[in-house]
Parts: structure tokens; sequence; C-alpha cells
């Protein structure tokens, strides 16, 4: 008894008399700050490199379902799911296609995945590219004369074009409309400055020259990670294919070697 | 700061974690929801376009 009624008491005298004095508070309450800080940047980067392609990709892929279920329903008819037309139906003029709502068509990468596929939006803010791969604004449409430029994430936000740099000449890019398959093959790539807008001019990198051919353009980020330059593609049209007559077999299932 | 949340919580060690723990979900939320998205605009890897004058 006697021996267990001091000790509580030397306990808690012990635990006042080493409360810390107050320069050292301060620097413990900072040092949890700076730490706190620290792990909310790993959160960020944990947000910024998973959660977003998680999210987009989900996205995506049911927009994908979405314009495809569109496409084969009635050909002609996009119906988009926001914009200024939001639940309009617009009716595509042949034989080019038109923009009706945000995502107007789809892209296929072969040497991606035989099942690549994203929407492609009007428009190449940070906003439109979270939906998918953006269409630079007054760019050509899909198999028209001049330069369809796209731009597309090469990480984050279900990254596609996450790849770019493994696309070689002669490699196939489909672009998926309400009336047809526009089939691009790759000429060339090269890496450029951030600034350098010849490459989505009318002909490729050479601004002011009248078009003669149909041209794709893809840009992305160059490194992986930063937007120091850009990596850029450019592909000649090859071949329409009209939807009802379809892809030939085995097109977006086979990538030269 | 984290001790002194620990002693204002009230409850059993495991009430107090479980406290915690919840706390710091709603954090991941709400930075994963508002705070990061706000943030990744001004971030300078996410600009995957080119930009100029033009011709």
């Amino acid at each position: 008894m006697t021996s267990g009624a001091p000790g509580p008491r030397r306990r808690r005298a012990s635990r006042h008399a080493a409360s810390p004095p107050r320069s050292r508070v301060v620097v413990g309450v900072l040092g949890e700050i700076l730490m706190t800080l620290g792990a909310l940047v790993l959160l960020f980067a944990v947000w910024q490199l998973w959660w977003t392609d998680v999210v987009a990709g989900r996205a995506q892929a049911a927009e994908v379902s979405r314009v495809e279920q569109h496409f084969q329903d009635d050909p002609a008819i996009v119906t988009p799911t926001s914009g200024p037309s939001r639940g309009t139906s617009v009716r595509a003029s042949e034989p080019e296609p038109t923009i009706a709502g945000d995502v107007f068509a789809l892209i296929r990468i072969p040497r991606f995945g035989a099942g690549d596929v994203h929407p492609v939006v009007d428009g190449t803010s940070l906003a439109d590219l979270r939906q998918g791969v953006g269409h630079y604004a007054s760019t050509a449409l899909p198999g028209q004369v001049g330069n369809m430029a796209l731009a597309g994430h090469r990480t984050t936000w279900a990254k596609p074009f996450s790849r770019i740099d493994e696309l070689r000449p002669g490699d196939a890019v489909v672009i998926e409309t309400a009336t047809a398959y526009v089939v691009y093959r790759v000429r060339s790539s090269e890496i450029v400055a951030p600034t350098d807008w010849a490459v989505v001019a009318p002909v490729p990198d050479q601004p002011g020259e009248k078009p003669t051919q149909a041209w794709l353009t893809l840009t992305s980020c160059h490194p992986r990670y930063s937007a120091r330059q850009r990596y850029v593609v450019h592909a000649l049209l090859d071949h329409v294919y009209p939807r009802a007559q379809g892809l030939p077999a085995g097109l977006l299932t086979t990538v030269p070697s | 700061m984290y001790a002194a949340l620990w002693r204002l919580l009230p409850g059993p060690t495991w009430a107090r974690a479980l406290v915690c723990v919840a706390l710091l979900a709603v954090v991941v939320v709400v930075c994963f929801t508002w705070v990061f998205p706000a943030l990744a605009p001004v971030m300078p890897f996410n600009d995957v376009s080119v930009t100029g004058s033009g011709p």
C-alpha cells in the first residue's frame, strides 16, 4: 500500500518536470507541419499518377461504349451529353462528318493493343483532355484535306498517348466517326518545343502552305512526366472505309514489326 | 500537434485510432475531390498541346 501510492504521484510529477521548453514545442509543431506537407505532396503524386487514370479510364470507357452504341443505332446521329447543344441530335452531313457535342469520334491505335480506343473530344483544354484525346480547334476534321491535329496525355488521365514514342512509319491510326473508319498511316515522328505551332499547320511544319493531302498529327508531352518538349507524330490518310463496309479483317490486330 | 489531437480525443485507444483513421479518410477524399483537381492546371507537367500565334 505504501509502496503503490507514491507511484502515480511521482509519475505525474516527472511528466510535469519533463514538459519541454516552449522553443522545443514550436520546433516540434513546425516539424509536424513539414511532415504533413510532405505527406500531402506524396498524396498528390498518388492522385495524379494513379487515381486520375482510374477515374478517367472508367469515364472514357463508358463514353466509348455510349458513342459506339449511337454510331450503331443511327450511323448519322450523335447525341451530345454535354456542351451548348445538350440533348439535341445533330445529323452528320455526308460525306464530311460534323462535330456534334464534345465527343465526335473514336481513336484506335492498333500498335497500343487491339482493344485500344479513346474518345476524341472537341478542344484541347485540360478539361477536354480529361474526357479523351483533344481535337485542336479549327484544324481539319477526319478525312478532310488539311491537318487533323489531336493532343493526348502521355501520363495521367487514362494516358491515351502513353506509348506514342513506339509508333513507327506504316502504323495505322484509325479514327472512327459516325459515318466511316478513317485510316491514317504514320509517316514520321519528331520532338519539338512546346511553342512550335507549325507541327499542326495544314501542311505539317510548312505554315502558310496550301494543303493538298489529309494529314493527322498527334501531340503529347515529352519526355514522359515532363512538359519541356512535345512528342509529335505525323500520319497521312491511307483509306476511308464507310461504316457499312467496316474495317478490313485484321487491321486492328496486326501491327507491322 | 498530433499529440494534442490524440489527447483531445475521447475514449479508449481503439476508439481514438478509429477517429484518426476516419479523419485521415476525410482529408484524402477532400484532397482527391476538390484540392488536387484545382491544383492540377497549374502543375507544369500536364501540357500536351503545342501553342503559338499560328501562321
